[in-house]
């Protein structure tokens, strides 16, 4: 990416090196109060030219000394001229129209998530109103989600009810699993998606049987990038992460573990075989997400198991607590106009039900 | 490959805005990406010729601006500049920082015509 202006082609580097770093691209840009300034960047695909020099139409992105962004068309030469043309109306305003083919400006403003966050906003809704802890378990393939649940299903047995969404490309091996040990769950195929979204996991409500005051796990689909991105509704993405997989995770995969309310570090009991540093993938994960809760824990020899259990009742209870406030604070919302008619109604007995039409 | 998902649902807000404003062609978007967003633009420039295929965004020029990462560094108790996440504080070295701004991947405005 280009330090000065930040156009460019993202992240994607080969051994360290950005893609498209060996056609870079410099511009000279002559202000109108006749300061130049010079930036490079790399330029496979970037921002277009209106000579044809790179793709078709378009203008050119560039940031100004007070932070502001705009955009204009290059009108020959290496030499950008703004003539006269200052930022107005912020960052996006105003120069657009100077060389602009004519073709209008449509300020949007709208995150691309906003689809997603309404149906997730929804689902949030929906499980506060009835006491119900959700959780989002995100995780590569293999860290034991799976066994994960299991055990806490049956460890919480009698305690408090469990339901499951389970999401996978295919199959509904998972929910079979789920539903052997008796607790309600069902199976969200994603195809050849990667990820759950919040729109699926609403229908996936719709199809179980809920209780209040319940707590809801959410399986996602193995996978330790995309679905970090899409918020499903849930209270806390708990991220799970195996001492089988590498301790450096954090740092490889970091939008998972930023996005994460808690770490499980699973699979601790095999620790003394393999090259895991549990305290180190703690402090990794910490650098991406200060403050990072971790608990590490065995789900298949229950070691650790306790922690887990007490973070879940906790938050049970939390959200039972919450519903219990907004359900008082709704009634009190009520219960004050009721109050006042009751008032009007005792004050005036004799006053007809309804109104007498004069004769 | 959320990116698909993602390009779906800027070509949804593209339309939406296109239809709104009686547009027979979107000729560029405008894209706002922080630098911290989970989002490759890369890929996310493919997505986008894909899903615009046809539609009235088709050819449609995708400019992405990067908004640069910013967190809040702890001990140095002051905003900070962040290029990734994990990076440690470019001042302290502390890696107690809380991203602020960067994360944004939002639509900003369209061209049409």
């Amino acid at each position: 990416m280009c330090t000065t202006c930040g156009c460019g082609q993202g992240d994607i580097r080969i051994d360290g090196v950005p893609a498209g770093a060996d056609t870079p691209h410099a511009h000279d840009h002559v202000h109108a109060d006749g300061t130049v300034h010079t930036h490079t960047h790399d330029h496979t695909g970037a921002h277009a030219h209106d000579d044809g020099s790179a793709g078709a139409g378009g203008g050119h992105w560039h940031r100004h000394g007070d932070g502001a962004w705009h955009s204009h068309v290059r009108v020959g030469g290496s030499a950008h001229v703004h003539a006269g043309a200052t930022v107005a109306g912020g960052a996006f305003g105003a120069v657009h129209a100077a060389g602009m083919p004519p073709e209008r400006i449509v300020q949007i403003e709208r995150d691309i998530l906003a689809k997603n966050d309404a149906f997730a906003a929804r689902n949030r809704q929906l499980l506060a109103d009835r006491g119900i802890f959700a959780l989002n378990l995100v995780s590569s393939p293999g860290s034991g989600k799976t066994t994960l649940l299991v055990k806490t299903i049956e460890a919480l047995r009698g305690r408090i009810a469990v339901a499951v969404v389970e999401g996978d490309q295919q199959t509904s091996l998972d929910a079979d699993r789920i539903r052997a040990t008796g607790a309600a769950a069902v199976q969200v195929n994603t195809g050849k998606g990667c990820h759950l979204d919040a729109q699926m996991v609403g229908q996936a409500l719709a199809s179980l049987a809920l209780e209040d005051d319940s707590l809801l796990l959410i399986e996602n689909v193995g996978n330790l990038v995309c679905p970090a991105a899409f918020d499903l509704g849930e209270a806390h993405k708990v991220v799970v992460l195996s001492v089988t997989e590498g301790d450096d995770k954090p740092l490889k995969y970091p939008d998972m573990f930023h996005a994460a309310d808690l770490m499980i570090v699973n699979k601790v009991d095999l620790a003394p075989y393999v090259q895991f540093d549990v305290d180190r993938a703690i402090e990794y994960a910490r650098r991406v997400r200060p403050g990072l809760e971790a608990i590490p824990l065995s789900a298949t020899t229950g070691e650790g198991f306790d922690r887990w259990l007490a973070w879940l009742e906790r938050g049970t209870g939390d959200a039972g607590t919450k519903r219990d406030a907004s359900v008082a604070a709704l009634r009190r919302r009520v219960a004050e106009p009721e109050a006042q008619l009751v008032a009007q109604s005792s004050a005036a007995p004799s006053a007809p039900a309804t109104p007498v039409r004069p004769a | 490959m959320h990116e698909m998902a993602l390009a779906e649902g800027m070509l949804e807000i593209v339309e939406d805005a296109a239809r709104k404003n009686a547009a027979a062609r979107v000729r560029t978007v405008w894209l706002e990406l922080g630098a911290l967003s989970h989002v490759e633009p890369h890929a996310l420039r493919f997505c986008f010729d894909a899903v615009t295929r046809g539609g009235v965004a088709d050819g449609a020029t995708l400019e992405i601006v990067t908004t640069p990462g910013r967190a809040w560094c702890m001990p140095c108790g002051e905003q900070v500049a962040l290029a990734r996440l994990g990076d440690a504080c470019p001042h302290c070295g502390s890696y107690q920082v809380e991203v602020v701004a960067g994360e944004d991947m939002r639509v900003r405005e369209i061209a049409i015509a």
